[in-house]
């Protein structure tokens, strides 16, 4: 990660979350301490930022309280990466950094400098749907659609790590992704699908005229 | 029903309409709408729960860097009544700017005494809410029959008293708007349940007329009751575009839809049954009350304004009396919530019929199956005891060794749903291409997907021929999509438009059936401009009354007082299925909502400061992955009966199953929603009496020795009359 991280910024970091703090090259927190303070304090004016985006390289001017989140909603129009709670609890605006899951929401764009971001929009190619994007649609992985760009990011990154993972571990892998709508049988009948494994959820329509019981 | 037997769309399952642009970003929500030059908004909100607020400046907002309006959200001299109450509202060139100045909005008020629990609120010396109103409404009591002679004839009677949270929409998507001004002309994208309501509200709230106002609502991020109006959000919205002369964004934040735009009722509720010795209910008698919040009694009649509900819900005893209360609190409004009143009333009077159930030694499939009116119910829990295996799994309360004891419930569920009013207009064009349009919006139930469906069913045509606008007034017009009566109102209204296509195409091309193979001829024959044909919603294709049973099975540790739903097992009659794949999603909803009611969600308030303690996600627990029982759902395909919505009540039993069948574990009922572990415990003695969640529990309802007199409810008790004293 490319220098330029004030000491506020860094300690916010440290209070806010572990993958940011990761993102920031720091061993320690001692290290990364003394790291940043070694560097020069950024702001609160608008400063430089550049990263990829979707394999594109941006540079940006943001204020250095400006998120990641905000960064690419506002200033670059991609709005697939949601905004639910703008605090680390819901996972609507996650994306890849490095192509690690992170929530976008809770973390500075002048943090990512320098780091390959993928977006919800960066998935589908050509207006190709992934397999976990189309098996998304087929097995009705949701209803609103609001958690969906998140549920998805997650998601891709579970597959590309673990090809074939176990219902529990697709649980695992969206435990920090809320979905209000009560979709998660279906999203996670859809990962299942989209790693070749046979969906879990049962849905059986039955006559009331035909039914032995009825 | 003239809807067709054979059917190649009809009843199964089509992914939705609008899926793949949802799971590639692709889907515009309000928020992600940015006209150019549009500003960041931002509601300035009340920090005290009760003031008399003097005067606003708004001079030092005004004239820093980059705000570009500033308005107050009220003149004069006025009353703030809870912590979150509309002030003022700012907007600006970055959300940065905005919350900058939102700091040197300077505000003069006299901070007042104020009362945010329930119980408090009833105290004879509580501070009034609304200034020269008593806190407390109560309705009439209502009666049928002589209750007295029926208890005192009945073979068993029980007393069982229940209370149920505030639970909160928390829509992942927030409330909000993006509006824009053309001269007179309003424009809102607004993330709504009723693109025409909206309409209609903004026009009478900025004064404007109606056909000035365009409300669009392409993709909007669930509402669940709580976005029928723009709201104070709304207003204040379009007011700082008109006094900035540019569009602004105004999103609500996750904080602020935890104070202010909506929530269900509480209900502190005091239930009596009584039933011969066959197991028929012969007598019912409730007291109850709750909050919809500082303003109460706007509603009585059970629904979503009031704290009252439906009781004694789906039974019918001869003999009933119900008296229902609202009082006020300074704490933000409830408006509509998935069901209106029937989670709220089912957990009441599903808890004391179990309670009742075991008193007589009866099996509680077997009392309800006795004394449920509908038909469809009843068939429907002979057909879920069997499925869920209810015979093997059911033992008598508490009778489970060992400290994680599994149990099992049920209940039941009504709807009213129905559905009319819509119309629906049908463009083809010469290329055989069809676009069809209503005005409803999808909420995420998959309505435009209906409307995609019952198309293609009905002209014989592939999904690919056809493409749904919905989401705008522009629009035919469409009711708003609540009561879960969407699908029964819009499908008619398609389904006769596409009779009127096809009577026209025949006309037009002298094709006796221009459908399926034989279209690409028909619409040939169209010439230069589109063929347009309407259609409106027409008696005989689509219906109400809706009845539905969940069976539950859970596992409760008595020692950490953990409750583990295992399954949950649904049985929904839905009429005729339009589409079977968005039905299932909708009744997992149902499902999983209703158990975060039963055992995660809570408004909670801090009786000292007048704060919600916890406005935001990490603090108000919602169902998450790690939840989820197995669910198993049955659709009752009944055909003849025609569409039926199914949003709203699966949602409503599965609270009350879950609480039933964690009292059959544990051999006690948990008496408060939701059923956290230290309420567990507290039910089974584990903490000791006084220590455990004094949240919301008043003394009297907790502890048995409090007498009537010295405890807080004891007014409210006294006025309705003797002998129904909370213990
Ligand atoms: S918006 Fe980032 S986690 Fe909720
Ligand atoms: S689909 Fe609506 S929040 Fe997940």
């Amino acid at each position: 990660m490319a220098g330029g991280v004030s000491r506020r910024i860094f300690l916010k970091s440290l209070g806010t979350s572990a993958v940011t703090a990761a993102a920031l090259g720091a061993d320690t927190v001692s290290q990364g301490l003394a790291q940043a303070n070694a560097e020069r304090a950024q702001g609160p004016g608008a400063v430089a930022v550049a990263f990829t985006v979707n394999g594109e390289k941006r540079t940006l001017m943001v204020e250095p309280r400006v998120t990641l989140l905000e960064a690419l909603r506002g200033n670059l129009g991609l709005t697939g990466a949601k905004e639910a709670c703008d605090r680390a609890t819901c996972g609507a605006c996650t994306v890849l950094l490095n192509d690690t899951p992170v929530y976008a929401c809770s973390m500075l764009a002048i943090e990512a400098q320098g780091a390959a971001i993928t977006t919800i929009e960066g998935l589908a190619r050509d207006g190709k749907l992934t397999a976990l994007q189309q098996a998304m649609v087929e097995q009705d992985g949701l209803q609103c659609g609001f958690c969906s760009p998140g549920m998805v990011m997650v998601l891709t990154a579970l597959l590309r790590k673990n090809p074939h993972p176990t219902e529990a571990e697709v649980r695992r892998a969206i435990a920090g992704n809320l979905c209000r709508c009560g979709s998660y049988p279906r999203i996670v009948a859809a990962t299942l699908a989209a790693s070749g494994q046979k969906p879990v959820t049962q849905l059986n329509v039955i006559s009331l005229h035909d039914h032995a019981l009825a | 029903m003239p809807w067709p037997k054979e059917t190649k769309f009809l009843g199964k399952e089509t992914p939705r309409v609008e899926g793949p642009a949802k799971v590639s970003g692709r889907a515009k929500y309000t928020g992600d709408v940015a006209p150019a030059g549009v500003l960041y908004g931002a509601i300035f909100r009340s920090k005290w729960p009760a003031a008399r607020v003097k005067s606003v400046n708004l001079a030092k907002a005004r004239i820093a860097p980059g705000i570009k309006a500033a308005i107050l959200a009220r003149d004069g001299e006025f009353d703030v009544r809870y912590y979150g109450d509309e002030i003022a509202a700012l907007a600006g060139t970055s959300k940065q700017a905005v919350l900058d100045a939102l700091a040197l909005i300077e505000v003069s008020a006299e901070p007042r005494a104020f009362v945010v629990k329930e119980v408090d609120a009833l105290k004879t010396d509580a501070p009034t809410v609304v200034a020269g109103r008593a806190n407390l409404t109560e309705g009439a009591a209502k009666e049928t029959g002589d209750v007295e002679a029926a208890f005192a004839a009945s073979a068993a009677v029980v007393e069982t008293r229940v209370s149920t949270p505030i639970q909160v929409h928390h829509p992942m998507e927030t409330h909000g708007h993006t509006v824009q001004w053309d001269g007179e002309e309003l424009s809102a994208w607004s993330s709504t349940q009723g693109v025409f309501a909206c309409r209609d509200s903004f026009a009478k709230s900025l004064n404007v007329a109606q056909n000035r106002v365009r409300v669009r609502c392409e993709h909007m991020g669930g509402g669940f009751g709580s976005k029928f109006t723009p709201g104070a959000e709304g207003v204040l919205c379009a007011r700082l575009a008109r006094a900035a002369g540019a569009p602004v964004k105004l999103m609500l934040t996750r904080f602020e839809e935890g104070l202010a735009v909506g929530n269900r009722p509480s209900s502190f509720q005091k239930l009596k049954l009584g039933a011969d010795a066959d197991g028929k209910l012969t007598a019912f008698e409730i007291y109850s009350f709750g909050t919809p919040g500082h303003t109460a009694g706007a509603n009585t009649g059970g629904g979503s304004g009031g704290a009252s509900f439906p009781a004694p819900y789906l039974y019918k005893p001869a003999a009933t009396r119900v008296k229902q209360g609202s009082v006020a609190v300074n704490a933000g409004q409830s408006c509509a919530f998935r069901a209106p009143g029937h989670p709220v009333a089912s957990v009441g009077m599903e808890a004391v019929l179990d309670d009742l159930a075991v008193k007589l030694g009866m099996d509680p499939v077997e009392i309800r199956v006795k004394n449920d009116p509908f038909d469809v119910r009843r068939r429907e829990y002979a057909i879920g005891a069997e499925q869920f295996g209810w015979k093997q799994k059911y033992r008598k309360p508490g009778t489970m060794a060992g400290a994680v004891k599994t149990g099992v419930g049920c209940a039941g569920a009504a709807w009213m749903s129905g559905g009319k009013g819509t119309q629906a207009e049908i463009q083809v064009n010469a290329d055989g291409t069809v676009e069809v349009r209503v005005g409803t919006q999808d909420l995420g139930t998959g309505s435009r997907t209906v409307v995609q469906v019952v198309a293609a069913e009905m002209l014989g045509l592939g999904l690919d021929r056809l493409t749904v606008r919905i989401g705008d007034s522009r629009l035919p017009p469409s009711g708003s999509s609540g009561g879960s009566q969407t699908t029964a109102a819009v499908s008619p209204a398609v389904f006769d438009a596409c009779e009127n296509v096809v009577a026209e195409l025949k006309k037009l091309s002298g094709i006796e059936d221009p459908r399926g193979e034989n279209w690409q001829a028909a619409c040939a024959k169209i010439g230069n401009l589109p063929l347009q044909v309407r259609g409106k919603w027409r008696e005989g294709l689509s219906t109400g009354g809706a009845g539905g049973v969940q069976f539950a099975e859970v596992e409760v540790d008595t020692e950490t007082g953990f409750v583990k739903v295992k399954k949950l097992l649904v049985v929904q009659d839905c009429g005729l299925v339009v589409n079977k794949l968005t039905c299932e999603s909708q009744i997992n909803g149902g499902v999983i909502m209703g158990l975060g009611y039963a055992l995660y969600e809570q408004r909670v308030m801090d009786a000292r400061t007048g704060f919600v303690l916890n406005p935001t996600l990490e603090n108000y627990k919602l169902p998450g992955a790690a939840d989820m029982p197995e669910i198993e759902i049955l659709l009752i395909d009944m055909p003849e009966r025609g569409v039926i919505g199914v949003g709203e009540p699966c949602t409503v039993p599965t609270a009350a199953a879950i609480a039933n069948a964690v009292a059959n574990a544990i051999g006690v009922r948990v008496p408060d929603l939701p059923l956290t572990p230290d309420r567990v415990l507290a039910a089974l003695g584990q903490v000791p009496k006084g220590t455990a969640d004094t949240v919301r529990r008043p003394g009297a309802w907790v502890d048995g020795r409090a007498s009537v007199a010295a405890a807080p409810v004891a007014p409210w008790v006294e006025r309705n009359g003797g002998g129904q004293a909370y213990r």
